[in-house]
């Protein structure tokens, strides 16, 4: 995921969107991730999967993807085809599983600057946002994470441990 | 430099004494755990990674949620599950019939204890803190990892320290009270990312049920991890489960990112109004808000003493005529002990439903969905929009004793107005 510069188009959201609105538990009866992304957001905005088109992406506030450890949630927004979550800053654990999971995540502070509609460019190994000819500056990931970011999520990651571990032994 | 609890238990998991806030560390981890809704995805990624599991004694895997199977996707659920554990011979796969909400049975069986490294793919993970463990929410692909490696990756998080003085509390104020105050007072994010500490003398009183409780919910401050010390109470609760357990403390010239010092004696049963937890407030506050159902139970209020303090209220009155009362005790050693103590006999009559333990209503599984517009009083821990049923429905969090009063009263009410 990383090096890619890609441009699409914003869905906004408050602070504190939580991750019954982002996949609520009535549909966790399954991990299939063909029937999570029909229910993307949806106890956040209804419509949201029928709007949402492949490369769009998501703005939001504080705290985003509070509540639950479900990895669904950042697995139905990455089904429902979404390149990027902006946010001002995001709950540990959506944090976490978007890692490991190989969702883009970027931490900035955008809400209040874009609409729905808005065109943003993003440069994901730049952490750079562009808007209207204005830049901004997402938060830098420390090497460690991004180590599991390059490999392409957690499990490569691990799996490529493992094998230089064999190596070794 | 002193260590936080956080601290010193991450420096002891990842060999590495010279650890500070910040870090990142590779740790070795003493319980994996996983539930019906998570364990799935992560039994899909275990297989794409590995063939064996680092230690099958380490492994717990919980039905809780959706079980006893609400539906057929649920129960295909459950049965891939049972698949994997009976495949790997998990001692510790818990199935309905012994089956009970994980973070009510994992104390209780004595799986968790004071030192231990423990992440589970369940947000409320955080209650074994109580315990004195360094206990962590994730998602399943870290699940899915430690489950083959017997090791996860942590940040070693600042830690916030709450102090509670006082000398006592006022009557009906529980463990529950005292985390939604704070939660009041923190906000949602206010401790994300850190470890939370609780101290000071009002929680050296307090009960492991309510130290359970208020650590369940540190994750609702967005928390890391909620943490108290592990104390002769600690030891003594452990040994009814069969362990053997040290106290462990954190050093006295620990060094904290912030801290509080709350006054414990002059704080009231609280309410959470919807749609978030931090909107906590005194229960005059909330007084003569109409309700349509009350629900006593989950991994935060589903304890023996909750349903005690509960039976307390309710004994020989009955619940409000428009009023759905649904009490889930946690485990079915709980259930059992209820019976005993004569505890159900009381529910029932008073005109409650009693359940099997299960999740089901807290994250609007089963059990007890609300229609629109409906309102419930909930002593479980998430009021988030549509958490126990329909959008438009709304859920108020509270403790027990406030549950039970208002439950008789067919709208929110201080304890002290029913006795
Ligand atoms: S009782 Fe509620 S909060 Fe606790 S584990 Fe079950 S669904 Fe989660």
């Amino acid at each position: 995921m990383r090096g890619k510069s890609f441009t699409g188009r914003v869905f906004v959201f408050g602070d504190d969107i939580d991750t019954d609105a982002i996949i609520p538990a009535r549909y966790l009866n399954s991990s299939d991730l063909d029937y999570l992304k029909l229910h993307c957001m949806e106890d956040a905005d209804s419509e949201f999967s029928s709007k949402v088109r492949p490369g769009d992406i998501i703005v939001a506030g504080k705290n985003f993807g509070c509540g639950s450890s479900r990895e669904h949630a950042p697995l139905a927004i990455k089904a429902a085809g979404v390149s990027c979550v902006i946010a001002e800053s995001f709950a540990r654990i959506f944090y976490r599983n978007a890692i490991n999971i190989g969702l883009p995540i970027l931490e900035v502070s955008l809400k209040d600057q874009v609409k729905d509609g808005d065109l943003l460019s993003v440069d994901l190994q730049k952490g750079l946002v562009s808007f209207n000819d204005r830049e901004f500056q997402a938060q830098a990931f420390p090497k460690e994470l991004m180590d599991i970011i390059e490999a392409g999520g957690l499990i490569a990651f691990v799996k490529k441990q493992m094998e230089a571990g064999e190596q070794d032994a | 430099m002193g260590k936080t609890l956080a601290e010193k238990i991450l420096a002891i998991k990842s060999k590495r004494s010279d650890i500070k806030a910040d870090d990142f560390v590779m740790a070795e981890v003493d319980l994996v755990l996983g539930n019906d809704i998570t364990a799935p995805v992560a039994i899909k990624e275990f297989r794409r990674l590995a063939k064996n599991v680092f230690d099958k004694d380490k492994i717990v895997l919980v039905c809780d949620h959706f079980t006893p199977n609400k539906d057929i996707q649920a129960a295909e659920q459950v049965k891939f599950i049972r698949e994997f554990a009976r495949e790997y011979n998990l001692t510790h796969f818990y199935d309905v019939g012994d089956m009970g909400i994980e973070h009510c049975l994992i104390p209780e069986k004595g799986l968790a204890l004071p030192g231990d490294l423990i992440i589970g793919a369940d947000s409320h993970t955080c209650t074994y803190g109580a315990l004195g463990a360094f206990s962590t929410g994730v998602g399943s692909t870290d699940m899915a990892a430690a489950m083959a490696l017997g090791k996860a990756w942590f940040r070693v998080p600042h830690t916030i320290r709450f102090n509670f003085s006082g000398d006592s509390l006022k009557p009906f104020v529980t463990g529950k009270d005292l985390i939604l105050y704070t939660i009041g007072q923190i906000g949602v994010d206010g401790a994300r990312y850190k470890a939370m500490e609780f101290g000071g003398a009002i929680i050296d009183n307090l009960s492991i049920e309510s130290r359970l409780t208020m650590a369940n919910m540190a994750i609702e401050a967005g928390a890391k991890a909620g943490l108290f010390a592990a104390d002769k109470k600690t030891v003594a609760y452990l040994q009814r489960a069969g362990k053997s357990a040290e106290e462990i403390y954190p050093d006295k010239n620990a060094s904290y990112y912030k801290v509080y010092d709350f006054d414990a004696s002059s704080i009231e049963p609280q309410v959470a109004f919807p749609h978030l937890p931090e909107n906590a407030r005194s229960v005059s506050e909330a007084k003569g808000i109409k309700i349509d159902q009350v629900v006593l139970g989950s991994c935060t209020n589903g304890r023996i003493e909750d349903l005690r303090q509960a039976a307390e209220i309710l004994k020989g009155k009955k619940v409000h005529q428009d009023v759905r009362m649904i009490v889930i005790p946690g485990t079915q050693r709980i259930y059992l002990q209820a019976i005993e103590e004569g505890l159900m006999q009381v529910f029932i009559e008073a005109g409650a439903a009693v359940s099997t333990p299960t999740c089901g209503p807290c994250l609007g599984g089963h059990m007890g969905i609300l229609a629109s517009h409906e309102v419930a009083l909930s002593t479980t821990n998430r009021n988030f929009v549509g958490r126990m049923g329909h959008p438009q429905s709304a859920v108020y969090l509270t403790g027990p004793y406030v549950a039970a009063a208002s439950a008789i009263k067919g709208e929110i009410t201080h304890p002290k107005e029913v006795l």
